[in-house]
């Protein structure tokens, strides 16, 4: 029942929160856009066209969409997004998170350099690069939270977030937040680290990967860069801001808690877009710096676990 | 009974492709025959000894009061045994199709012999309970498997770093002997039931220093950092089946030395003696996967990461350490099963990936990854086993390598919580800097999978390659299944361990580790989290067979096969693709205070340096360790070495004065009484 209500949630919810982003950086930037609903037109569009794959591609070209998408599927169902009982949290925590959005980012690496064009090994490079930098940040930031709540598990993580609602002005737990916020720009590809609108050789990141790909199967692709970018937000929404947070899936309580999430990922989006307004996007050798910042940020809220 | 079978069929084996060498088909059916049938026999023994109540002795009628043979299986040495027996059927099975290509070009008759030999000596290394016994063991195995690495010794590199493998391998053993003589003194006796908590009876100073030799001595042999520079030498140069068990299992005899000093002769060590472990480990880990993303030679790349895998195993194992000096039995047996668990693992990744390689590098002829591509077509069942082996090293769920990691990280979090002390701060740094070494690993094997198998071949032999020998396919799938085995069935793994941690630490772990009727594993802390691996893999197929199957075929129908795009670029060639070193080129330049990388670049031209005629590219990186380490020491010995030439004088009459003069010097202070 839950596993249900929460599948359809991510698989519903995720091309509205791109798009509601997309039209909000519009609006900030006084364009139109191009309304909040145009990725679900997108994705519909892509599923109805025909495939191209290239000649020089194997198997992996056609499994990666499958196993990106289902990797991150299964991340989401581990993650509280409407009650702190996360559906399928027995079978892993934010560890178990983490690492399944990590198998599907080895498939994308290698279906990128599978084609030969040198585009796509450029963006694998890249990709495993930032995702290999931004990791010791993250573990800290994690650390510091399950430490907090004595448990990697996400459930109970979310379970001692609700005990405590003010927690999250405590100094560890706002040092945490600010890291794995750097990291949430790392990792789903947004500015300053990497541009999702471009398609400018020299600065695209994720887009260079899935450059040879089309129809149903950049669908799918597009689809779980959307479901990642949801699970991540609801990851740091619900354990720094448990507000709204129901103990369970069931009765009116849901309603309330999915009325909950829908206002605080609108909050979070509207931090994303002032963000990615206010900056360009950086230098890739930039970027180590910028994640160097956010590893020392996780050592401070290692540090403030225990000072205060 | 059916180990000493399994020693006899080894010793018979050696004996008899020795004997055969005129005719070489026969020796290798023999020398291979004899280790895969000794292997099964030694996987029947330990499997039945790891789980029977009492440590088994195996006595044999003969021997002198100092060298006795003394073998014993308890569940440390059986576990060790296991993965020695598994890792070898499978190479076993492996060399059969492998070694058919050096038939009549080379001894296969010798081959078999060492082959059979270095098995042998690995089994009573992992069960010998003397330690004059341990130590011929050990020296048994350190000869044979240098004889291996040298076997292709026309060629100077080979012979170098079969030199350098043997040097250091000796200097260890002196660090062994060392402090095996200082325990044997305190006991009066060589056996290794006296030294059971002998060594936490010592003072302090006399612990300390008996720690040290014990962990640099079989460090040597793990490969930790720095004391590792041997490794990536000597494992890319021996033959590929043999590559596979230096990494999968000779350097873990280093691991089971420290297993059996640490848990069996220390009761509860002093606390520094985990951190420096721990610190050692987690150096170990970083420098490994570092050095391993900046080669282009496959196996060598593969050597690194057994750096790097080390140093998780050692991350374990420090945590154990430290724990147990907190007085947290509990959690050190969950950091010694994550320890545990991580050698067996990569006792089987790395072994399927080392014969992957060899595959590879049968076929291509060649060990530079820039000269490959496009094999996935070529060779199919190798780059699936290949394939599977670099997920699971990557540590990705959900095979094998995820399981002992999580473990591992699940070991380090609940450490923070053990002691008040600063020393905390150690576990969660030590955690982020695993999720680093885990990342990396991940890019690295992006690289070593994707250059060699993916894309268009990158030259005339590899667009030609052809796959790889049946018995040479089996032996790499069983050791894939193996990783699919133990990343799926961790929950039913995981009670192996019961008999090791009661034994080392009087904990039996597995019933809080298990959970919910065996589906989910947790660490058995108070709050952990669960992962079940085999939750993850019945999704998968639930969802694969519900949605993508059907999906697939239907798109089939609507795709088309075309030119890659690749930005409106017509014609792709080789030339076009991104290699193993553009690849890691930004991690070159992030981390460029570590590599002190250097480039050249020199254009040929006719007119103007616009149009270049020919370009001539090297780029190098700077092993610093080799240079600023090694480099002085090895001049100050080769100094010292030029002086001590004066006393050579040639003379018989001058060195049996030497002699005279030493037994005088023992006469006078050697002897007491």
């Amino acid at each position: 029942m839950e596993n249900t209500a929460q599948l359809f949630l991510l698989l519903a919810l995720s091309p509205l929160v791109t798009g509601v982003i997309r039209t909000l950086k519009a609006r900030l930037q006084t364009r139109r856009g191009p309304g909040i609903l145009q990725p679900y037109r997108d994705l519909l569009k892509l599923f109805r066209k025909g495939v191209v794959i290239p000649e020089t591609a194997s198997w992996i070209f056609t499994a990666t969409p499958w196993v990106v998408f289902f990797s991150t599927i299964l991340a989401g169902l581990m993650i509280p997004m409407v009650a702190a009982d996360a559906p399928l949290g027995l079978m892993g925590g934010a560890l178990a998170v983490i690492y399944l959005l990590g198998l599907g980012r080895f498939f994308l690496a290698l279906s990128g350099l599978d084609s030969g064009s040198s585009f796509g090994g450029l963006g694998s490079s890249r990709e495993m690069t930032i995702s290999a930098l931004a990791e010791p940040a993250m573990m800290l930031a994690i650390f510091t939270v399950a430490i907090g709540a004595g448990s990697t598990s996400m459930t109970q993580i979310a379970g001692a977030a609700i005990g405590q609602t003010w927690r999250f002005l405590a100094p560890a737990q706002m040092f945490a937040f600010a890291a794995l916020a750097l990291v949430l720009v790392a990792e789903t590809g947004r500015i300053p680290v990497d541009n999702p609108d471009t398609h400018l050789e020299l600065t695209m990141i994720h887009e260079a990967m899935i450059l040879e790909y089309s129809g149903p199967y950049l669908a799918l692709l597009e689809w779980a860069a959307s479901i990642k970018q949801l699970v991540l937000m609801t990851l740091l929404i619900n354990c720094f801001w448990p507000f709204g947070l129901q103990p369970t899936w069931f009765g009116f309580g849901a309603l309330q808690g999915i009325g909950w999430l829908l206002a605080k990922l609108l909050l979070l989006s509207c931090a994303i877009v002032l963000l990615e307004t206010v900056n360009a996007k950086m230098r890739l050798f930039r970027v180590p710096e910028l994640l160097a910042v956010a590893f020392t940020l996780g050592s401070l809220a290692l540090i403030s676990t225990f000072l205060f | 009974m059916l180990f000493l079978s399994g020693i006899v069929v080894w010793l018979a084996g050696a004996a008899g492709s020795l004997a055969l060498w005129r005719s070489p088909a026969l020796a290798r059916r023999v020398g291979c025959g004899a280790a895969l049938a000794g292997s099964l026999l030694n996987l029947a023994a330990s499997m039945a000894a790891l789980f029977s109540a009492s440590p088994t002795f195996i006595g044999l009628p003969f021997g002198n009061p100092i060298f006795t043979w003394a073998v014993r299986l308890d569940p440390l040495s059986a576990y060790f045994n296991v993965t020695l027996s598994a890792l070898a059927a499978a190479v076993a099975l492996y060399s059969f199709g492998y070694l058919r290509e050096m038939e009549g070009r080379r001894n296969l008759g010798a081959f078999g012999f060492f082959f059979n030999l270095l098995l042998m000596s690995l089994a009573l290394v992992f069960t010998a309970s003397n330690a004059f016994f341990f130590l011929v063991a050990w020296e048994v195995m350190a000869l044979t498997a240098f004889c291996l690495v040298s076997f292709e010794h026309e060629k100077e590199k080979t012979r170098n770093a079969g030199v350098l493998f043997l040097i250091m391998s000796h200097a260890g053993t002196g660090l062994l002997l060392i402090a095996f003589l200082v325990l044997a003194s305190e006991s009066g006796s060589l056996d290794f039931t006296s030294f059971h908590l002998l060594a936490s009876s010592l003072t302090p100073l006399q612990q300390g220093a008996i720690f040290l030799l014990f962990l640099f001595g079989f460090g040597v042999k793990a490969g930790i950092v720095p004391l590792h520079i041997w490794l990536p030498e000597a494992h890319p140069v021996a033959p590929s089946n043999v590559s596979a068990l230096m990494s999968g299992i000779v350097i873990k005899t280093g691991i089971y030395g420290m297993a059996r000093v640490f848990f069996d002769f220390y009761g509860a060590p002093p606390l520094w003696m985990g951190s420096v472990v721990l610190g050692l480990g987690v150096v170990s880990a970083l420098v490994g996967v570092l050095y391993a993303l900046m080669e282009h030679d496959l196996k060598r790349l593969l050597a690194w990461h057994s750096i790097e895998n080390i140093g998780i195993i050692l991350i374990g194992f420090g945590a154990a350490l430290m724990f147990r000096a907190l007085g947290q039995a509990n959690l050190a047996a969950l950091a010694l099963i994550a320890a545990l668990y991580h050698t067996f693992n990569h006792a089987l990744f790395k072994g399927l990936l080392f014969m992957g390689a060899g595959s590879v590098v049968q076929a291509t002829h060649t060990r530079n990854m820039e000269k490959m591509g496009g094999l996935i077509r070529r060779m199919p069942v190798t780059a699936l086993c290949f394939l599977l082996g670099a997920v699971a090293i990557s540590g990705l769920p959900p095979l094998n390598g995820f399981v002992s990691e999580w473990l591992t990280y699940q070991a380090l979090l609940a450490g923070f919580g053990t002691t008040q002390s600063l020393t905390r701060l150690m576990f969660p740094v030590a955690g982020s800097l695993l999720a680093l070494t885990a990342a990396l690993a991940a890019a690295c094997f992006v690289k070593a999978f994707a250059i060699p198998f993916l894309a268009l071949p990158r030259s005339e032999p590899a667009a030609e390659a052809r796959e790889c020998a049946p018995s040479m396919r089996a032996g790499m799938a069983a050791l894939a299944a193996g990783c699919v085995a133990l990343g799926l069935g961790a929950t039913w793994f995981v009670p192996v361990f019961d008999p090791i941690t009661q034994q080392a630490l009087g904990v039996r772990a597995s019933a809080a580790l298990v959970m919910a009727r065996g589906w989910a594993l947790s660490p058995g802390t108070a709050h952990g989290g669960t992962i079940s691996t085999a939750g993850m893999a019945i999704f998968f197929l639930l969802a694969g067979a519900a949605f993508a199957l059907p999906l697939a075929i239907r798109w089939r129908r609507r795709s088309v096969k075309g030119p890659a795009w690749d930005c409106g670029l017509p014609g792709l060639t080789a030339e076009n693709e991104y290699t193993a070193t553009a690849f890691s080129k930004p991690l070159r330049m992030i981390f460029s205070a570590l590599y002190r990388p250097r480039r050249e670049i020199q254009a040929v031209y006719k007119v103007s340096p616009y149009y270049p005629s020919a370009i001539r590219f090297e780029s190098e990186i700077e092993h610093s360790i080799e240079k600023r380490l090694y480099g002085p020491m090895r001049r100050r010995i080769m100094a010292a070495a030029n002086r001590m030439r004066g006393i050579q004088a040639g003379s018989i009459n001058l060195y049996l004065a030497y002699i005279f003069i030493t037994l005088i010097l023992l006469l006078l202070f050697g002897v007491r009484k």
